[in-house]
């Protein structure tokens, strides 16, 4: 007797069909195997603590072998002080939530210009002909070059430097709108129709949902470009009316030709950066993709 | 089995086509002069080689488009549509997909929604699946999901484009089954799509064959096989060598002579 034959004998028919598809659901799904935590930790933290040991290894050769002289390349004893000493003095931590306060603040902006924008360039025709082509093409000008702009109209404040984060950042997130939404299948809109979601019920319910994964990947590119953009702003503009920030640290370095002070300054803005990313924008994106079933879960 | 050639005039049709022609700007007709009743609580399948538009006439129905010329009619209201892909949302659980849906057609109470989803969700035998995202799911168990959000927008009117086509075998006829069922139990009206012969005389009440460009009604049959039937019965194989064979011979027409 066959699988398909087994279901039209007898009275049992409604059982027959329901054990027939528990039978099936069975066989089609896979439970997923799951890893215990530490180990998930272990496997993840090992290869960049063997690259960064690596790394700090091969610096402290070149350093010995003397190809540059002590003053163009500290060893890596010499930036562990200086960082030392910044953190001592308190300039550390005053540099690092300057920055990251003006960094926040102004992705924040961007934020809330750029999403607007990105809806509007991927929902209106006319808007995407007129700016749509602008706004890539701004994406790959360099916002450092906004900087002496910003200081001739704004003279050496904050507004000059949010000034600078705003054109480096909004253009990637209203991007990563514009192809959140570019890549959303058709059919999710004629189910949405079909379901009754027209306007903004549709574009709460399905648009925006549907739009996520680009519209977090452009959130965590605008970062960069928010980060990228303080720190020449900061590097530029230097004003003690700013306070000190992470850019201004390191131009100190350069001014008193201290490479040690040079090198933990640009150390600080690479992990600070690495941090935002790894602990915010890293986890939002997997969250997202992993609801989705777009990440592979090894 | 009878074949008719003419459909009787249902009293107070569930949905009814009257000349319904569409074109898409100044392309030639993809439907021409559609006549249809569908009575309430049957099932109809529309059967047709490619280009007979059978996916434009579900959209017509569905309202999601038009007609150039000629009147729809669906006293019921918006029906609900299947489509050849499960179309979930993967963003959401399977019970939050069918809470959307009630959410959609004006269902307040979040309470009230995710009850209902439950039940629909036991409906269709996927009681503890409510919890599960989209891509935890089979293909036979994201078009149950399908059909239970289908059945969330509480229409009398059911409209399914191909929805198992994409499916095996085994999981077909046993969607086949269930949607038998199921049509039976929530007693609705179901306009099927389909180009397999077999399926449609599995399923259907009535099969209405479309001719291809443009899409026309040439002939119906009645299929008077009690249910359950099986794919395999030698009944349903019967009427589906004559459906066919006319289906053959309307396909022929645009090999070169007419």
């Amino acid at each position: 007797m066959s699988l398909l034959d087994s279901r039209n004998g007898g009275s049992g028919n409604g059982d027959d069909l329901a054990r027939l598809e528990a039978g099936l659901d069975a066989l089609d799904t896979h439970a997923a195997t799951r890893q215990s935590r530490l180990r998930k930790a272990w496997s993840a933290t090992w290869p960049p603590l063997v690259a960064l040991v690596l790394l700090v290894g091969v610096w402290q050769l070149v350093y010995l072998s003397g190809v540059k002289e002590p003053y163009q390349l500290p060893s890596p004893g010499d930036v562990w002080s200086a960082l030392r000493e910044f953190a001592s003095s308190g300039d550390l931590a005053t540099a690092v939530f300057n920055s990251l306060r003006r960094g926040a603040l102004g992705f924040a902006a961007s934020l809330a210009i750029g999403t607007p924008l990105g809806l509007l360039i991927a929902r209106v025709r006319p808007v995407r002909r007129a700016i749509g082509p602008l706004i890539s093409g701004l994406q790959s000008l360099p916002s450092v070059a906004w900087v002496p702009a910003m200081i001739l109209w704004f003279g050496l404040s904050d507004a000059a430097i949010y000034g600078v984060i705003l054109l480096g950042a909004v253009p990637s997130i209203a991007n990563g709108m514009v192809s959140g939404i570019d890549q959303i299948p058709p059919l999710y809109d004629r189910v949405g129709r079909v379901l009754g979601a027209r306007g903004l019920t549709a574009a709460r319910f399905v648009l925006l949902p549907a739009a996520m994964p680009g519209y977090v990947g452009g959130l965590r590119q605008g970062w960069a470009f928010s980060w990228r953009s303080l720190m020449a702003a900061e590097l530029i503009a230097y004003s003690p009316e700013l306070g000190l920030g992470l850019g201004q640290l390191l131009d100190r370095g350069r001014q008193l030709s201290d490479i040690s002070m040079v090198f933990a300054g640009i150390f600080t803005i690479l992990v600070v950066g690495i941090a935002v990313e790894l602990c915010v924008f890293a986890p939002i994106e997997r969250r997202v993709l992993r609801r989705r079933g777009l990440l592979a879960t090894a | 089995m009878t074949v008719l050639e003419e459909t009787a005039p249902a009293t107070a049709a569930a949905a009814s086509l009257s000349g319904v022609t569409k074109r898409f700007g100044s392309g030639p007709n993809v439907l021409e002069d559609v006549t249809l009743d569908v009575a309430p609580g049957e099932f109809l399948c529309l059967l047709g080689a490619s280009g007979c538009g059978k996916s434009t006439l579900l959209s017509l129905l569905a309202g999601l488009d038009a007609p150039t010329a000629g009147t729809i009619e669906i006293p019921g209201g918006r029906p609900a549509l299947m489509f050849q892909e499960p179309a979930l949302f993967p963003w959401l659980t399977a019970s939050q997909n069918i809470e959307l849906a009630l959410r959609l057609r004006g269902a307040k109470s979040k309470k009230a929604r995710q009850e209902r989803a439950a039940e629909l969700l036991d409906l269709v035998r996927l009681r503890d699946a409510g919890a599960k995202r989209v891509h935890e799911l089979s293909g036979g168990m994201r078009q149950r999901v399908a059909m239970a959000r289908a059945l969330a927008q509480d229409s009398h009117v059911l409209l399914m484009d191909e929805p198992f086509a994409a499916l095996d075998a085994i999981t077909r006829d046993v969607l086949h089954e269930e949607l038998v069922r199921l049509r039976l139990s929530q007693q609705l009206t179901v306009v099927f799509v389909t180009h397999n012969v077999r399926e449609a005389v599995r399923l259907g009440d009535r099969v209405a064959l479309l001719s291809s460009r443009p899409g026309r009604v040439v002939k119906e049959y009645d299929v008077n096989i009690g249910q359950p039937r099986r794919i395999e019965s030698p009944e349903v194989a019967a009427l589906s060598v004559a459906i066919t064979e006319d289906l053959r011979s309307e396909i022929r027409r645009h090999g070169g002579q007419s």
